[in-house]
């Protein structure tokens, strides 16, 4: 036999906030009436402590198996009247809240009979919905103290040492056959000037030496599986396959520079990158004494030209080096043909007046007039229009320079796809929110930082890879992660395996497995899912329950808006 | 002006906490809509509205957050397919879509909430109570629960942005035509069923239901071949149909 429902109405009057406006003696009245109440009461304000002892007074004396509070808003109140029904006993899932203040009492302030009938209204939907509440129980599992970093760039190393330095083993994943990503390649730092390899040198030693870390070189991720807490991440190590088992993950696969082919005569000779040009800085390689005039050009392929996003670093990369060839051969012209100037900041401000007190010179192009490059017998001209004097001004160039954007790097996708985690529109990998979550996936768990995340310059990625460390800490420090039991579940004897559930969830919570020989039905992850209820109201078959958003449970809710007269 | 009730679900995230503003902020609206939480948009299943709509409904509003804002990234966006889907049964049953809306009202928008329900309220309102064949209703209930459009209302986006698997995509207008039309066979194909509860020949139907002679026919055909629907009897060379008991995928309990 099924129980008997007993369901408890509180009804708060939130001093003169529900009760100046609501006739709340009159909703208490209406409520007692109700099927399955068994008892209503109002109380001043139900959240004190008063109101909340008198519930669980309730609970006891009326044997109460349902509670409702009419008050505020569960968006602030709900986790306390919950504990509080925990601690008589009773299942935090078969509480519900009614909302008459926010949404009834503060909104129809002049209106008080309406008000009253809305209350009414409301208590007695909220009732509808109370006598199909379940009792759920929330859902915890462990924390495995392990992490595993997808990228051994700097942003990556950083939250590697990071991890590693708190006392988790962290697996971390590059693969090249060395650590250090683009950073190998550069020459100089910005605005320090220090050399990137006596910058990155000792950051290299720290993780090769910490007894923490474990490196994979020559490594790519070929299959994630799990959830927070219990990761497994399949690993090709030089063709041999590895599994790791994690806690967390971070995603630091960087990016890498576009290639302008077909663009401004680029030809890797003469026309060449800006990370080719650190290379030649670098190995020392540049015949200096044939060279007169460098022109560098800035957004070349970015900013609608080929990818729509400012890469935002290159400006400042295209001062330093500037500057830098500049200051050595003070008898070469070096151009900057640019349209804005991202200098931001005092430090990149003061940085960039080095560079023209250098010497080096700026012009500005219009972004519908783009530079053009030329080859003419055998010299290249730049050709870059004058704005106000509405022509194109030819500049001879020894050696062309390119800012290209950095851009995501081809296999992301596939990573996206296998971490089930979101790009963006540029094809950078995408953050939960950008002020309130800016290095966390909205998938739990799973973290980013540098530039695989949109163009970043050192220290940013640097700043970033502490940042994902210090969030990927906190699942790992407690051992375990809670979850609410608002989920989905699928009833596998209407389900038919179609796949469309799983294809609407955003975190692979739910699955299409096979359950035994030629059958196939949807699984749903509990920790994994997070409750929207996008499958349920997708489902073919109506094979989904959604708890604590039942169908059954919202069509009451809903019936009992519409219809006065009490349906039980 | 008729005093009408409206029924409103909201997201937890945005416009349930949009409509917390506006109380926190003592913007005022009328005070006929009744809410239902939920936890994203996306939820709301077009079976939930049309029952709303059934059991005596005037309006439903659906809130959710501002596209590329959902909690849980695209909710609101297949959100938005699905009410599309209920507009069209809605407008099968006889119903204005008008009644049914969809708006996205972020935390911080609590007076543009309360300037919505006032609108959305001040439209019904003058819409009047809403009217409707109640076997319509059910039979676009029936339709909303059954698979096809199910499967049509959660792809659509899908076939819209990636197109289908040769890599043909739609255009709106196509879609919408294509829509239009899977739903009004769907609805048609319901309100037989419904109807053939008591057996019935194709051209009683179809006078019945004002629909042509060959199109029940052809739905008939269908059904039987589905298994819905057998050949009752022929009374005078004309055959008719009775549906068999309709099992789980109708309206819920
Ligand atoms: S959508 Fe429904 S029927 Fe299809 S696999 Fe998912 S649960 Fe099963
Ligand atoms: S409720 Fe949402 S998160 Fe949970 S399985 Fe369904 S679609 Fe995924
Ligand atoms: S959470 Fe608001 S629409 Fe999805």
């Amino acid at each position: 036999m099924p129980e008997e429902i007993r369901i408890g109405v509180f009804i708060c009057h939130c001093g003169i906030n529900i009760g100046g406006v609501v006739d709340v003696p009159a909703v208490v009245e209406y409520a007692s009436t109700l099927p399955n109440v068994v008892h209503a009461e109002r109380n001043l304000y139900t959240c004190s402590s008063e109101g909340l002892e008198s519930i669980k007074a309730a609970i006891k004396e009326h044997n109460l198996n349902r509670v409702i509070v009419a008050s505020c808003t569960p968006r602030t109140h709900e986790p306390l009247f919950r504990a509080t029904c925990k601690e008589a006993g009773l299942n935090p899932y078969l509480f519900e809240f009614v909302n008459i203040r926010d949404q009834c009492s503060w909104v129809h302030l002049h209106e008080p009979e309406s008000a009253t009938e809305k209350a009414k209204d409301l208590v007695r939907m909220g009732v509808a919905k109370a006598a199909r509440l379940e009792p759920l129980e929330e859902l915890t599992s462990d924390v495995i103290p392990t992490a595993v970093v997808i990228g051994a760039g700097i942003s990556g190393m950083t939250a590697a040492l990071s991890l590693a330095r708190n006392g988790f083993s962290v697996h971390l994943i590059e693969k090249e056959k060395e650590i250090g990503g683009m950073l190998r390649n550069l020459y100089t730092l910005y605005p320090t000037d220090e050399l990137a390899e006596e910058f990155l040198e000792p950051r290299i030693q720290a993780v090769k030496e910490h007894k923490r870390i474990a490196l994979h070189l020559s490594s790519a991720v070929r299959a994630v599986e799990g959830y927070v807490g219990k990761f497994k991440v399949i690993l090709d190590e030089s063709g041999v396959e590895r599994s790791i088992d994690a806690g967390v993950i971070i995603v630091a696969t960087g990016a890498h520079e576009f290639e302008p082919e077909g663009l401004y005569e680029y030809d890797g000779e003469r026309v060449i990158t800006q990370l080719q040009l650190e290379e030649k800085l670098k190995k020392g390689d540049l015949n200096w004494a044939g060279i007169k005039n460098v022109v560098m050009v800035q957004c070349a392929g970015a900013r609608g030209e080929v990818v729509g996003y400012c890469s935002k670093i290159c400006c400042m990369n295209a001062i330093k080096n500037a500057k830098l060839i500049k200051e050595a051969h003070p008898a070469i012209n070096v151009f900057i043909a640019h349209n804005e100037l991202q200098a931001y900041g005092e430090e990149y401000e003061l940085y960039y007046r080095d560079a023209k007190k250098a010497g080096v010179r700026f012009l500005r192009f219009p972004l519908e007039r783009r530079p053009k490059v030329r080859r003419s017998d055998g010299n290249l001209i730049v050709d870059v229009f004058h704005e106000r004097m509405q022509l194109d001004i030819p500049f001879e160039a020894d050696l062309v320079v390119l800012s290209v954007p950095l851009v995501q790097n081809p296999d992301a996708t596939q990573l996206s796809k296998m971490l089930k985690v979101p790009l963006g529109q540029d094809k950078f990998f995408f953050e939960a929110h950008v002020k309130l979550r800016p290095v966390d996936f909205a998938t739990d768990g799973i973290f980013l930082c540098g530039t695989a995340h949109g163009p970043k310059d050192i220290g940013e990625s640097i700043a970033q890879g502490y940042a994902a460390a210090s969030r990927a800490t906190i699942p790992l420090a407690r051992g375990y992660v809670h979850s609410e039991p608002i989920i989905s579940s699928v009833n596998e004897e209407l389900c038919v395996g179609c796949g469309i559930c799983e294809s609407v969830c955003p975190y692979g919570a739910i699955e299409v497995v096979e359950v035994e020989e030629g059958k196939k039905r949807a699984r749903v992850t509990g920790v994994k899912c997070k409750g929207c209820g996008t499958c349920g109201s997708s489902c073919i078959r109506r094979a989904i329950k959604m708890y604590h958003f039942t169908d059954e449970q919202l069509m009451a809710q809903e019936r009992a808006a519409v219809v006065t007269e009490v349906i039980s | 002006m008729a005093e009408v009730r409206l029924v409103g679900f909201l997201c937890n995230w945005c416009c349930y906490a949009g409509a917390d503003l506006a109380g926190v902020s003592r913007f005022q609206y009328p005070p006929n809509v009744r809410i239902i939480r939920v936890m994203c948009s996306g939820r709301v299943d077009p079976v939930i509205i049309l029952d709303a709509f059934l059991y005596g409904a005037d309006g439903v509003f659906v809130g959710g957050c501002h596209p590329g804002d959902c909690h849980y990234l695209q909710g609101n966006y297949y959100a938005e397919k699905k009410i599309e889907m209920a507009s069209r049964l809605l407008r099968e049953a006889g119903v204005e879509p008008k009644r049914l809306r969809l708006e996205w009202v972020s935390a911080s928008e609590g007076a543009r909430f309360a300037t919505i329900i006032k609108e959305f309220t001040d439209e019904i309102k003058a819409l009047g109570p809403v009217t409707f064949e109640k076997e319509a209703m059910e039979a676009a209930c029936l339709a909303a629960a059954d698979y096809r459009l199910r499967i049509v209302a959660t792809k659509e986006r899908e076939l819209l942005e990636e197109g289908n698997k040769y890599g043909e995509v739609f255009t709106r207008h196509e879609m919408d035509r294509l829509l239009d039309d899977l739903v009004r066979e769907d609805y048609e194909v319901k309100r037989i069923l419904l109807r053939l509860k008591e057996p019935m020949s194709v051209k009683e139907l179809a006078s019945e239901l004002n629909l042509r002679p060959n199109i029940v026919l052809r739905h008939i055909l269908d059904l039987k071949r589905y298994e819905l629907v057998d050949l009752h009897e022929i009374r005078d060379h004309t055959p008719r149909y009775i549906a068999r008991e309709l099992s789980e995928g109708g309206i819920t309990e």
